[in-house]
């Protein structure tokens, strides 16, 4: 379980995170909605303390990010940002090993091998495992690193926009790849997502934010709606149900 | 690892070469022969120390450039364009000036402690700024090494040291003796430092973000590799002056075909650099004998070339 209390971060005059308080139930994929500059990201930031929240905590499993050690809580929560720039030249392969670091602190065992062979697999990454990142298409380099991080293999797994990049193909085998994880493996997953029809059809629970708070929370069924979406993006969405999803169509 | 075999046994190739290469005239055969006592010494006060010396200086800065790139997360930093070297000077001619008794232990530790402070400042400056275009950045370094360099050439005049500036300045091995080089060693230790957290660095090399969220403290891998950079840099410049490039060209080039998962390309980089400036030092002592050309502007030379190439290349992914 991640519980968020009264977290609040601003920049300068604005207040990008308000007073934000939430509880995450442990298992399932839960999506973060919103219009750009909503707080989306800052609030995986300071949930994943890669941005220190000047008030309020967050708790991942009891644990207070702020003063859990480091390699402790990288054990339990991973987190993949956005626009990821790399200087560094590094394989595939050597990249998602690097997700083992938490565990093997640079000796990786045979059972974390097998980790990374398998993530290289889930992601069908084997035909680039051997090249070097800057060598890659932006779509594969995403799924370079989504692969680390669930090479990672932590309790809690938060995403930034995970489907950039990707083109439609990959983007549902990706969605498909963290329901799976999610069902199979009791993992759970937080994914901010401009799609809010991937996040309607793959998520057990949508969060949207607006100015820096949470205006709503709740299944797809009750999130994906006219007056919701109406309310969070201030565009007018006329929602359709194919083969028991919600599909919000907005290209009016 | 094949690879690495052979570029150790041409390391060493270069090492026997630099060993025979001077005016006197040393031949195995005198050496073997016992007969010239005078062979043995230039060997063993002269030759021997100043073909170690290129080892261990031409790897500690090669390998220096290259944690400092990781750190910096730049292709076109290295210890002079980080403010780090001329920080060194500047402590050099402090400690010489007003504690001229420091033996050279002492001297090289505040002149790392000087290097320290100022490649702390220039990460300390590319934080605070908010555009961080690959280009600016060793712009950046090379500004403020100017003005360090520019106080330090200022207390240099007017105390009639700038001979002594210039020295640290311009590498040059010729004046490297028995007892005058084994600072270097500390380098060659701390390197092997750095071969023990070549991971973590690989990992600050991904960022911030990416560090934070493996388990590690940023902030702690690059307070390790600051004080690798800043120690290995002064003992450098205390024994034979700066190598210009060095940390800059051998990183890059090993980068291209290894990559830079330090594990695997940090013996490359010490290779490497070893290598390139045995070469340099060779080639110096050869095109005007019985004089040489110090180092500092053979490896300008080849560096600088070696750079450009890499700036001009097809495909040159900037930064």
């Amino acid at each position: 379980m991640i519980e968020v209390r009264n977290a609040r971060k601003s920049y300068g005059e604005t207040v990008v995170v308000d007073d934000v308080s939430i509880t995450v139930p442990a298992g399932g994929v839960i999506s973060l909605i919103g219009a750009n500059g909503a707080g989306k990201s800052t609030l995986l930031s300071i949930i994943s303390r890669l941005l220190p929240a000047p008030a309020g905590t967050v708790m991942v499993e009891g644990m207070d990010v702020t003063t859990t050690p480091g390699d402790v809580l990288a054990r339990r929560l991973s987190i993949l940002r956005q626009d990821n720039q790399m200087t560094a030249r590094l394989t595939v392969r050597d990249l998602i090993a690097f997700g083992r670091y938490p565990h093997s602190k640079g000796r990786p065992t045979v059972e974390d091998r097998g980790h990374v062979e398998r993530v290289i697999r889930y992601l069908e990454l084997e035909a680039v495992a051997h090249r070097f990142l800057d060598e890659l298409s932006g779509g594969q380099r995403q799924r370079a690193f989504i692969a680390m991080v669930l090479c990672q293999d932590t309790r809690y797994i938060l995403l930034d926009e995970p489907l950039n990049n990707l083109d439609v193909k990959h983007a549902v085998a990706m969605m498909k790849l963290f329901r799976r994880t999610a069902d199979a493996f009791g993992k759970t997953i937080i994914l901010v997502l401009h799609d809010i029809n991937f996040a309607s059809c793959y998520s057990d629970r949508i969060v949207a934010m607006r100015d820096g708070r949470i205006a709503f929370e709740g299944p797809p069924e009750e999130i994906i709606t006219p007056a919701v979406i109406r309310e969070v993006y201030g565009v007018e969405a006329a929602i359709q149900e194919i083969d028991g999803k919600r599909v919000a169509l907005y290209f009016r | 690892m094949k690879g690495l075999v052979l570029a150790a046994a041409g390391v060493t190739a270069l090492a026997a070469a630099s060993l025979f290469v001077g005016v006197s005239d040393v031949t195995v055969g005198a050496l073997l022969g016992g007969m010239s006592d005078e062979a043995t010494q230039v060997m063993l006060v002269s030759r021997i120390p100043r073909t170690l010396a290129l080892l261990l200086a031409g790897s500690g800065m090669a390998v220096s450039g290259l944690i400092l790139q990781m750190l910096a997360r730049n292709r076109f930093v290295e210890p002079s364009t980080a403010g780090t070297a001329e920080s060194a000077v500047f402590g050099m001619l402090m400690v010489t000036l007003l504690a001229p008794g420091t033996p050279m232990l002492g001297r090289m530790l505040v002149a790392g402690a000087c290097a320290l402070a100022g490649t702390a400042l220039f990460l300390g400056i590319l934080r605070r700024m908010p555009l961080r275009s690959p280009l600016v950045v060793p712009l950046v370094g090379i500004m403020l090494g100017a003005v360090i360099t520019a106080s330090t050439e200022f207390v240099a005049y007017r105390f009639d040291m700038m001979q002594s500036v210039r020295a640290w300045e311009t590498g040059d091995f010729s004046g490297v003796l028995r007892g005058r080089y084994e600072l270097l060693w500390i380098g060659a230790a701390l390197t092997a430092v750095a071969y023990a957290a070549a991971d973590r660095f690989t990992v600050a090399g991904l960022g911030e973000d990416f560090t934070t969220n493996l388990g590690l403290n940023h902030r702690r891998v690059v307070s390790l590799g600051l004080v690798i950079v800043s120690l290995v840099t002064a003992a450098v410049i205390a024994t034979c002056g700066m190598i210009p490039f060095l940390g800059l060209v051998v990183p890059n080039l090993v980068s291209l075909t290894r990559g830079d998962n330090m594990r695997r390309s940090l013996p490359w980089v010490a290779l490497s650099g070893a290598g390139l400036v045995l070469a340099c030092d060779i080639a110096g002592r050869l095109v005007i004998r019985p004089y040489e050309i110090p180092i500092g502007t053979t490896m300008g030379i080849v560096g600088s070339a070696i750079f450009l190439y890499l700036l001009l290349r097809k495909n040159a992914h900037a930064g």
